[in-house]
């Protein structure tokens, strides 16, 4: 089961230079854990604890993953996943940031 | 150094103004490498606040996969701030994630909507380090 994972400028540094990595999983957590496996320290940059970090967007097939589960989103084989920094910031400092 | 052509900066302007007092924000698009500001993309606010911008979600998405479509990326990321100077805040800093961009900050916290000079700086910000450059405007 192959995955085309799209990977964003600021996270090619784990793949290489790679634009699109395959991957492999059932859900999305699983399928992090199998590009944790191929690009070892790509996962901290996506996930917070158990958690999607805030300031990353996740899409499987162009529909936000915070829409559909997040991490517990399911996967089938040649689902298309985005990966995009949000583009964000602000005169606010980030406690108020996390709190609004 | 960001060269930037007089149209461009003046919708930049523009835009900052007309959404004052919320923050307002874009993306000036060019083709891969070129490092020229070529299409003017102005974005929604999706956080509608006066100390915090943020694209929404899908549009973020589509943005991303035109420009991949048409070879471009990112040259510009413009925000603005409406009563603080026009340089990058911490959260900024925190957030930036295009190390090739050109980010634009704006200030309108002195005339606000109505007409008069803003503040207009460029900086690059990689790896949490803010270098600011030179903003060359190329009289078109």
């Amino acid at each position: 089961m192959a995955i085309d994972v799209r990977i964003p400028t600021i996270l090619r540094t784990y793949t290489g230079g790679e634009k699109v990595v395959s991957g492999e999983g059932s859900t999305l957590a699983a399928l992090i854990d199998n590009l944790e496996s191929n690009h070892p320290g790509i996962k901290e940059r996506l996930i917070d604890g158990s958690e999607l970090r805030r300031f990353v967007n996740v899409y499987v097939n162009d529909e936000d993953v915070r829409f559909t589960g997040s991490l517990e989103t399911k996967l089938d084989d040649g689902d298309e996943v985005v990966v995009l920094p949000a583009v964000a910031g602000g005169s606010a400092a980030m406690v108020q940031v996390a709190r609004g | 150094m960001l060269k930037i052509d007089r149209a461009t900066y003046d919708a930049i302007v523009t835009h900052a103004k007309k959404d004052h007092p919320d923050e307002a924000c874009g993306i000036v698009a060019g083709p891969e490498g070129s490092d020229t500001p070529t299409r003017f993309v102005p974005m929604v606010n999706a956080a509608g606040s006066p100390t915090f911008y943020e694209f929404d979600s899908q549009e973020l998405l589509a943005l991303y996969k035109e420009m991949d479509k048409s070879d471009e990326e990112p040259v510009v990321i413009y925000h603005s701030h409406t009563a603080t100077e026009a340089y990058p805040s911490r959260t900024d800093i925190r957030l930036a994630s295009e190390p090739n961009a050109h980010y634009v900050l704006v200030s309108t916290r002195e005339h606000g909507n109505s007409e008069g000079p803003v503040e207009f700086r460029s900086f690059r910000i990689v790896d949490g380090e803010v270098t600011e450059e030179e903003v060359s405007v190329v009289e078109s």
